[in-house]
């Protein structure tokens, strides 16, 4: 112990102290402030003296210590530039190879990150247009229904829309907009489907919508006013001079009051007309008695816009006090409003009921943390192969340093080195990227709907401080390296001790860069292997070659008889919903107990349909065709049904003839019992269900059983039929299977997206392994020479070059492989109620796929350094 | 006149100097203060008054030999310049003058 150093004031302090204090007053100041040091450590200890150490050092800092700042350095920086400018390119062109892999890598990474940055940037400036936007808010609500979970809409009722309008002081205008206006608008003869909103008279106070022509504050303000887009004009009248006149929806007339301008792409409302919201006939909305009730909830939207000097505060407050009095009627439920800022509509938590594109906040940040995992990795490779080369640099800075360069300088020399790097790699990048944009756009018509990604110039501007920050992050270690070099130590030629410094560090970057890329593909092959087992799955009933008619308010009977006399068409029958696609109906169902209900999903079918999806009956029958759909009370219900009931779940037959009701006292008698079959996702559990009977389902769809050996002349053959139906909406079918698909299609959009990422990850990494193994067996080669000469063989002198690069690559996966394993094992497949376990071979094929490239990629480089004749190689010498 | 102009604590910081002769460095003077006043003196005052009197002119400063102490770092060591002694003699003056023409003085005269 008495041989160790005696301990030392704090290095930062001492740093901060040299940085700041003028050159003339350091030394002396620092002796002061040591023998104080000293004093403290023997009085107090070391943890006193190094605070107090601490305390002095920002005491000092008064105006006659600090240094001024020398210009002419500043000066002399602006003259080096060029001489920067002029040694980075000579270096460039020097190492053609690592300088292709580092702008390569560059660019490949960075046309991701463009990507990204004019993705957050289309976001970010949704809904722009607005004057106020900083000040509009839209009113949310939370339902708490008690023992439930909460649910969060976007929407609120009409009667907080209205009370908030009437009696909320310090608010500048409130709009209440409601969603559902929508049918066959009729001018003259030519008939087009429009969907729209309801909108009050405020809604020109509080959004920044142009009117061409009208008045924006009493447009709205009478009952069956209009207004439309112009390309909603243009498409109902051909021009959009057309104030006055009237369009005709079902029976009701409706007078165009105003002409909008388009809506931009960017923003959250988006309608093909607005109608005045005092034309929602209150009689007709009302006839369930619920249209002003304070828990109907469920298709309005109100907008607040608080004054200039407003407090949101203030807003939230009386929200509660609303609420706290409302609730009062309520027995079950609980509604809690808040209000959301209009910034945080299309980006944030998702909402039931969203008006408009979202995208859920998690999403951003997840795309944004694998984007920022791939350009880092571009970066190692930068750091990697600039480190591994720094002897010839080293010498430069020698000679640097001799003449007079300041450590900044170094630094700043280098750091603009890998910015004019990044700078040449954003060119290419922002080619790529041009290419990338179409490709993600079409990835799913969501996106293509939520953003344009346009270029301008303030994304121009973005995008380069983002590649020249690239190039900072890629240089700043390399940077840090060479200016810490010592002039004297790589003059005197020891820069062999240099040469194989910071092995660590570089080793280290590469196991980090296989790590990713191996979690990446891994994730990518799990996830595309799980996606696949999805649209196979056994859902207990047959999707094949089932062709689903959406009939869009068409008698089903009569496409029927259009459709029956098509030979391919093998069956048809009908159904309320198409099952197994995400959307579900429920009802509140009750058993003997009075007290013991529970939420029961049903579709509604005719008797054609269990035979023509293939479901198995364990007991009794089928439905019976009858035409009083109103009033059979018949049912068939699934196992879990039985389960949930304890309606003699081990013996079936025994549950015919029971009889189950709803809430209201409806009773219907249980006539059938099917195996259990997926009604949903594959992420829910399969839980009570019942089929009820119904002939005839105009909202709903016809499923068709085709078997047809030329499938477009049968489409052909249907689309025709479809058009002697109905001459306004155009045919909209769908194979099963192909729905299946689409439902399951986020899926398929993430493994697309992951996989294109770690198959860039995976080029980066293997770049730079190359360009490692390149530099390695180049210096080597000497020494692989002197081996053969003594008598070493080729596997031999593979095996020696290649060991080390091959055991990082096994603790990349030693540390990647377990990791991606246990995160979908344990965090994301308990999602999904039913899925396949992850199969060794899945873990395996990324890990196969990577290594053999490694390998590939190893092993021609050694085989080619091996193959060198030794002679030649010593003879240089 | 702003130049010659003694604060209390530069006069006494002065004086110090003075009476330290050729040892008179920032952290021995700080020790003689304290010794002598009885208050604890701290390190960044005295630095800052010394800064002063230097460009003043009233004392001036050389860096000393090298030694283990203090982390290898060289001490600043201060001593009197001729204005400065005359300023000092100069404010002694001033204080005698005034002694002098004071009638009467008890201590303890409250007591």
């Amino acid at each position: 112990m008495n041989n160790s150093l005696p301990p030392s004031p704090p290095r930062w302090a001492q740093r901060l102290l040299l940085w700041y204090c003028r050159p003339e007053l350091a030394e002396d100041l620092q002796g002061d402030l040591n023998e104080f040091f000293e004093r403290n450590l023997r009085k107090h200890g070391l943890w006193y003296a190094c605070l107090i150490y601490w305390v002095d050092v920002l005491k000092f800092i008064r105006s006659y210590t600090l240094r001024t700042p020398e210009f002419h350095l500043l000066f002399i920086n602006y003259i080096m530039i060029n001489s920067y400018f002029k040694t980075s390119i000579r270096s460039l062109s020097r190492t053609k190879l690592f300088s292709f892999i580092n702008v390569v890598g560059l660019a490949i990474s960075m046309s991701v990150g463009l990507l990204m940055i004019s993705l957050l940037s289309d976001l970010h400036s949704y809904d722009d247009f607005h004057a106020k936007k900083s000040r509009i808010y839209r009113i949310i609500t939370t339902l708490h229904p008690k023992g439930n979970a909460d649910i969060d809409l976007a929407s609120s009722s009409v009667l907080a829309g209205k009370k908030i309008k009437e009696s909320f002081p310090n608010i500048e205008s409130v709009t209440l907009l409601r969603r559902g206006f929508g049918g066959d608008a009729q001018v003259g003869e030519s008939i087009v489907p429009i969907g729209g909103l309801w909108a009050d008279s405020s809604f020109f106070k509080v959004f920044s919508f142009t009117l061409r022509a009208g008045n924006p504050t009493t447009a709205l303000r009478n009952p069956y006013s209009i207004i439309l887009p112009e390309k909603t004009a243009h498409k109902l009248f051909g021009h959009s001079d057309v104030l006055g006149k009237s369009i005709r929806f079902d029976t009701t007339n409706y007078t165009i009051t105003g002409i909008m301008e388009d809506i931009p792409k960017l923003s959250h409302l988006r309608f093909d007309a607005l109608v005045s919201f005092a034309s929602i006939d209150l009689r007709n909305a009302d006839s369930d008695g619920h249209f002003l009730n304070w828990d109907n909830v469920y298709s309005n939207y109100a907008y607040v816009l608080l004054p200039e000097n407003g407090h949101l505060q203030t807003l939230q407050t009386n929200l509660n006090k609303l609420c706290t009095t409302q609730n009062k009627q309520l027995k079950d439920l609980q509604i809690e409003l808040s209000a959301q800022p209009l910034t945080k509509i299309v980006v944030g938590n998702n909402l039931e009921n969203a008006i408009g594109p979202t995208i859920h906040q998690m999403a951003i940040w997840i795309l944004g943390g694998l984007v920022i995992v791939v350009i880092l990795s571009a970066c190692f490779n930068y750091t990697n192969l600039s480190i591994a080369r720094s002897l010839r640099r080293s010498r430069e800075v020698g000679v640097r340093k001799v003449m007079g360069a300041l450590r900044g300088q170094v630094l700043g020399q280098f750091i603009i080195e890998s910015v004019i790097i990044s700078l040449l790699a954003f060119i290419f990048s922002f080619l790529l990227f041009l290419v990338l944009r179409e490709q993600f756009l079409s990835l799913n018509p969501h996106l293509d709907n939520l953003v344009s990604l346009r270029i301008s110039l303030k994304l121009i501007g973005y995008f380069i401080v983002f590649s020249m920050s690239v190039g900072i992050v890629a240089g700043f270690l390399p940077a840090l390296f060479f200016s810490r070099l010592k002039a004297l130590q790589v003059l005197k030629g020891t820069s062999s001790i240099q040469l194989f410094r910071r092995v660590n560090l570089r080793k280290s970057l590469i196991v980090v860069q296989y790590t990713l890329s191996l979690i990446f593909i891994t994730t990518t092959v799990i996830g595309y292997h799980q996606y696949k087992s999805f649209l196979v799955f056994d859902l207990g009933f047959s999707t094949e070659n089932i062709l689903n008619i959406k009939l869009q308010g068409n008698k089903s009977e009569l496409l029927r008889k259009e459709l029956a006399e098509i030979p391919a068409v093998k069956g048809i029958a009908t159904s309320r919903l198409v099952t197994s696609l995400g959307s579900i109906y429920g009802t509140m169902i009750k058993y003997q107990s009075p007290t013991d209900s529970s939420n029961v999903a049903l579709n509604f079918v005719d008797e054609r349909y269990l035979p023509l999806h293939g479901h198995r009956l364990l007991a009794g029958r089928n439905f019976t065709s009858h035409t009083h759909e109103n009033n059979s009370t018949e049912i068939i219900v699934n196992q879990q049904l039985l389960n949930r009931f304890d309606i003699t779940p081990q013996n079936p037959s025994k549950a015919l003839g029971e009889q189950i009701k709803t809430l209201d006292g409806k009773k219907y008698t249980i006539v059938g019992v099917l195996k259990d079959f997926h009604y949903g996702t594959v992420e829910r559990k399969i839980e009570p269900f019942m089929m009820h009977y119904s002939p005839e389902e105009s909202g709903g769809y016809l499923n068709l059983k085709i078997n047809s050996q030329d499938l477009p002349s049968t489409m052909s053959r249907i689309e025709e039929a479809w058009k002697r139906i109905d001459k306004t909406h155009p045919l909209e079918a769908h194979f099963y299977d192909d729905q299946i698909q689409e439902a399951y299609q986020q899926f398929s959009v993430m493994v697309k997206v992951i996989g294109f990422l770690a198959f860039l990850a995976v080029i980066i990494a293997s770049m730079g392994l190359f360009g490692m193994v390149v530099f390695m067996t180049e210096t080597k080669l000497k020494e692989i020479s002197i081996r053969k000469v003594m008598g070493a063989n080729e596997p031999s002198l593979i095996y020696f070059l290649s060991k080390s690069f091959i055991a990082l690559l096994i603790l990349s996966a030693v540390i990647a492989l377990p990791l991606t394993y246990f995160f979908f094992d344990k965090v994301v497949l308990v999602k999904f109620a039913y899925h396949q376990p992850i199969g060794l071979g899945e873990l395996m094929t990324g890990f196969v796929m990577v290594v053999a490239l490694a390998c590939i990629l190893i092993g021609t480089q050694t085989l080619k350094a091996a193959r060198t004749n030794p002679a030649k190689v010593l003879r240089n010498e | 006149m702003k130049g010659t102009h003694l604060g209390e604590f530069e006069e006494l910081v002065l004086l110090t100097i003075a009476a330290l002769s050729s040892e008179a460095y920032s952290v021995a003077i700080c020790d003689e203060l304290e010794k002598h006043t009885g208050r604890t003196t701290k390190l960044g005052v005295v630095h800052a008054v010394l800064n002063r009197l230097e460009e003043k002119g009233l004392a001036k400063s050389y860096l000393g030999e090298a030694t283990n102490a203090r982390g290898g770092k060289r001490k600043r060591y201060y001593e009197v310049t001729q204005v400065g002694k005359i300023a000092l003699t100069h404010a002694r003056d001033i204080r005698e003058g005034l002694w002098r023409i004071i009638p009467d003085l008890h201590l303890g005269g409250a007591l």
